[in-house]
Formats: C-alpha cells, structure tokens, sequence
C-alpha cells in the first residue's frame, strides 16, 4: 500500500488529536465506526454562542488513510456553522487526500462522524 | 551503525549464507555439466556433486540419502507427497486428514483432491495451536489413506507433536506426511526414529537458495507415491526433470551447515528471542499468539490491543515483519492460523510476527523493541478505544453501528 504525501502528512503529523472534557461547555460527540470493521472515529467539536464550531478534536482506531480523513475533517469544520460542516462531503475530503478507491470508505466514515458529532449537538440544545 | 529496514522475517524467507554462495557458484560456470550425462565428465562431476548434497540433505534428518528426492521446494513437495500418495491408495480410501492451521500449500492440495472427489477433514487445534491427539484420533476413518500435519507453524512457530501423530498413523496402516518447510535447522529431526513416511523440506528457510527443495519418501516400510510431473524418469521416476546442479549444492551446502551449528546458533537466537519478548511485555495490553514452550526459538507472534495493523504496520517501516490483523479493514486479511486459536471475537487487535536469524543483533531487536514503544504508545493515544479502556469501558460491550 502505497499512500499520498497528504496521508502520510496528516498521519505524521495529526491535527487536533485528542479529546475535550465531557462537561466543556458546547462540546457535541460523534463516534462511527466499529471495531471489527476495523475503523472507529470520534469527533467532537465545540460550538460557540454564535453557532459557530471553535475547535475541534478526533480519535481514531483504523488505518493511516482513516486517520488522515478524522484529522483533516477537525481542520475544515473549524469557522464552519453547523449547516455548512455538514455540507463536507465524502468526495472531498477523499480528493484532498487523495485516497485510492479502496480506501473512499474513510472518506465517508469522516463524513459519518460530522453528521453524527451535529446530531449529538441539536440533541443536546433541543434543535431539529 | 544500524542498517534500516531491520530484517526480522527469517520465516518468509532467509538470505543465502555467503558460504552457499560461494559453493554454488563453480556449478553456473565452469561445471556447468547435466548430472544425468553418463557419457563424460562433465556430467559425472555434477553427479557426484548432487548426491553428495542429498548426502548432506539426508544426513541433516536422519534419512538415507537415497531416501531423497529433488523438488522445487516445499510447495512442490507437499503436492507431490498428499496427491501423489492419495492417488497411489485411490483404491484404499479416499480421506485425507490436515490440520486448519497448514500452510496453504497443504490446505490448497488437500482443496484439489476435494476437487476430484476425496473427503477432506481439517482439523482444529487447541488454543495453544497444538493439535490435539484425540480429536486426531476421532477423525481417522476406515478409509483414511493420508494424514499430513506440520512439523513446525510458520506463524506461530509451534512445533506439533509428529511423534505421537505419526504412531497413530502407522497403528492404522495411514501414510503420514510432514510438512518440515520451517523446522530444518530449527527443530532435531531423527526420521530414523520418528514414524513418518514422506517430509517436506526447503532451501530457502535454512539459508539456501530459493527454487529447491526436496521429499524424504520412507523405504522401509515404503511409502509409495504416483508421479505428479512425467518426463525423464528422473528421481526414480518420482520427480522428472533436470536436476538444477547449482541449487542442489546450494541445499546440500545449507543443510550441512545447519548441521554443524545449530547447537550453537539456537541459543543464541533463543536469547535474542526472550529478550525481545521481555521488551515487548513491557507494553501493556500485548499477549503471545501460540505455545511459548512447544515452539522454534526464533519465533514470536504478538497482538497488541487497540491498535489497528495497517497503521501499526505504516508505522513501523523500519523493521521488516509479517503481519496477520485480527480485523477485517480493507486492505489486511485475518490470519487463518490465528482465527484457528479461537481469537475471532479479540476484534481491535493487530498481531505481528517477528522471526529472527543467523543475523540477527541484539542492538536490532532492542531497536525493535523502542520502536514498537513509541509507536504503539502513538497509536494508543489517538485510538478511542484505547481511551474507552482507561476510562474503565470495554469496547466488546459497546453496540457498534456496524456498515
């Protein structure tokens, strides 16, 4: 398996790794994935009064191209509002990456994770 | 200085020691001969040279050289032994009895005599991966004309128990074939005490080239086979072909070689080994795959938990090892063998092979050791499973959302 210089960058060098605390205020989780798939993805992200995602953290457990899709995507929803995070689509994010098609289901894995952390948000602050 | 990558993958295949090398060589140039030219001298120094080889082939087993037949290496021997064996007792019986954990060059042979109408039984092993004699026993049947069990796993490193395998074998009239690949120079083998008919050897695991190998068939009492490749009636007719000099002597050169050292060489790699080991089981949540007291001394089969092996794998580049991952990601198959253990339901795992060597240095496992430190502890930090794990969760109670 040969991987792009984008992979290995993020895979190096992950971005915004790591967790918030449960109780920080305007936290929202998304976890996706299972183990026995071999891929698991937490993203969580911290929105402002304003409505707008501050910051941003991951986890991953999966290969260097799921990393890689966990880590970019904390980069691209931060300014966001929810609606335009979850405007992020998987094809995207595999374009950046350049992720051969074997590896697209990361792509949408991350994706996955951004709906799942804006769900677990409007859940929280009673939003539809 | 440290060389980078650090070769620790002795059981996919060893480098050819220089002094094969330099055996070898006379036998592509000026001794070019075909040792089956009985007209001149060409021929009869190369004929000479073959059968002093089978002599060292033969002498590393406790064979009789004539006991010896040239292959193309272990995959063709295990064909050779299994169809050539089933095919001769087709009349006998047409049931064959392996073990789950065979090399696929056992399983996929046993898969063609399927093919072609026999009955096939794999067996399961312990979870130590040892087979177990009475689940042996309860599958042999009246028309059981084969059985073939490896001497020594090439994942796990486990060594069978052949001995007592092999008198049951015999008590019940069954031809017994051994598959040797990764034992020569790793294990004693005496098959003048030992109760087998037909063994698998190769070159290349034993520092001899690649492309040779050779089928011990017992003579008394005989093992009998049919021919799987016709021509020349090479071999006694039971392998035709043109004997490849060069790589003959490249065996024999090996073999005679792992005669002469390995008393030496097996505690030195077995202390390589252990100390590999204690600086694995310093990184928690890591368990061996295999028995550690019925195994070669250059084998270790580790998992570490809460790491995925493509990552795992991508991270430790620096050091040449097998990987079988305990999951199913894309690009990595689950290793069969350890599936066999019973370790199907240890999902977020990633196992690691390490097989050491003749030159192996402690300063390259202490390296290893380091690395997998870093790199697992890296790898642990971004995994949310790790962290489910400190925080007191255990992933396999979580309801996954599985796609």
């Amino acid at each position: 398996m040969t991987y792009s210089n984008e992979v290995l960058d993020h895979y190096e060098n992950p971005r915004n790794a790591g967790s918030f605390g449960q109780d920080e205020e305007g936290v929202a989780t998304g976890m996706v994935g299972a183990p026995a798939c071999g891929d698991v993805m937490k993203l969580q992200i911290k929105v402002g009064k304003d409505g707008v995602i501050e910051d941003a953290r991951f986890k991953t457990y999966g290969c260097g191209s799921a990393i890689a899709s966990s880590s970019l995507v904390t980069e691209w929803v931060k300014g966001k509002t929810l609606d335009e995070a979850l405007s992020i689509k998987n094809s995207q994010i595999a374009e950046e990456l350049a992720l051969p098609p074997v590896k697209i289901h990361c792509s949408v894995l991350a994706e996955d994770a951004i709906r799942a952390a804006v769900a677990d948000y409007r859940k929280k602050h009673g939003e539809q | 200085m440290l060389k980078l990558p650090i070769y620790l993958d002795y059981s996919a295949t060893t480098p050819v020691d220089p002094r094969v090398t330099q055996a070898m060589i006379p036998w592509l140039t000026e001794r070019f001969g075909n040792p089956a030219s009985r007209s001149h001298a060409f021929g009869w120094e190369a004929e000479a040279a073959v059968e002093e080889a089978r002599e060292n082939v033969a002498a590393l087993v406790g064979a009789e050289p004539r006991e010896i037949i040239w292959t193309s290496g272990a995959t063709e021997s295990d064909n050779l032994a299994i169809k050539g064996a089933a095919h001769f007792y087709r009349d006998k019986g047409r049931h064959v009895v392996t073990v789950k954990t065979e090399h696929k060059a056992v399983l996929d042979t046993v898969r063609e005599l399927e093919r072609e109408g026999y009955a096939a039984t794999y067996l399961d092993v312990r979870e130590n991966g040892l087979v177990d004699l009475d689940v042996l026993r309860a599958a042999l049947r009246p028309d059981t004309s084969v059985v073939s069990v490896m001497l020594v796993n090439n994942e796990i490193g486990v060594i069978q128990p052949i001995k007592e395998i092999g008198a049951i074998c015999r008590e019940k009239g069954i031809v017994f074939h051994v598959d040797a690949a990764q034992a020569t120079g790793k294990v004693a083998i005496d098959l003048k005490n030992l109760p087998v008919d037909l063994m698998s050897f190769s070159a290349h695991k034993t520092y001899g080239p690649k492309g040779i190998g050779a089928l011990y068939v017992r003579r008394k009492p005989r093992a009998r086979l049919e021919a799987q490749v016709h021509g020349g009636g090479h071999e006694r007719g039971l392998r035709s072909g043109t004997l490849p000099t060069h790589q003959i002597v490249g065996m024999g050169e090996a073999f005679r070689l792992a005669r002469e050292e390995m008393a030496d060489e097996l505690p030195r790699i077995r202390a390589l080994r252990d100390r590999l080991l204690a600086g694995i089981s310093g990184i928690e949540a890591t368990y061996v795959n295999g028995d550690l007291e019925h195994r070669v001394a250059h084998n270790l089969n580790v998992s570490f938990a809460y790491v995925e092996g493509e990552s795992l794998m991508m991270a430790i580049k620096d050091i040449a090892v097998s990987s079988g991952s305990a999951c199913t990601s894309a690009s990595l198959e689950p290793s069969y063998v350890l599936r066999a253990l019973g370790r199907e339901d240890e999902l977020a795992h990633s196992s690691i092979r390490f097989t050491l060597g003749r030159f192996t240095t402690a300063e390259e496992t202490d390296y290893a050791v380091e690395l997998l430190k870093a790199k697992v502890a890296k790898l642990r930090d971004l995994s949310p499973l790790w962290e489910m794990v400190q925080a007191g969760i255990d992933p396999a109670t979580v309801q996954w959302s599985a796609r």
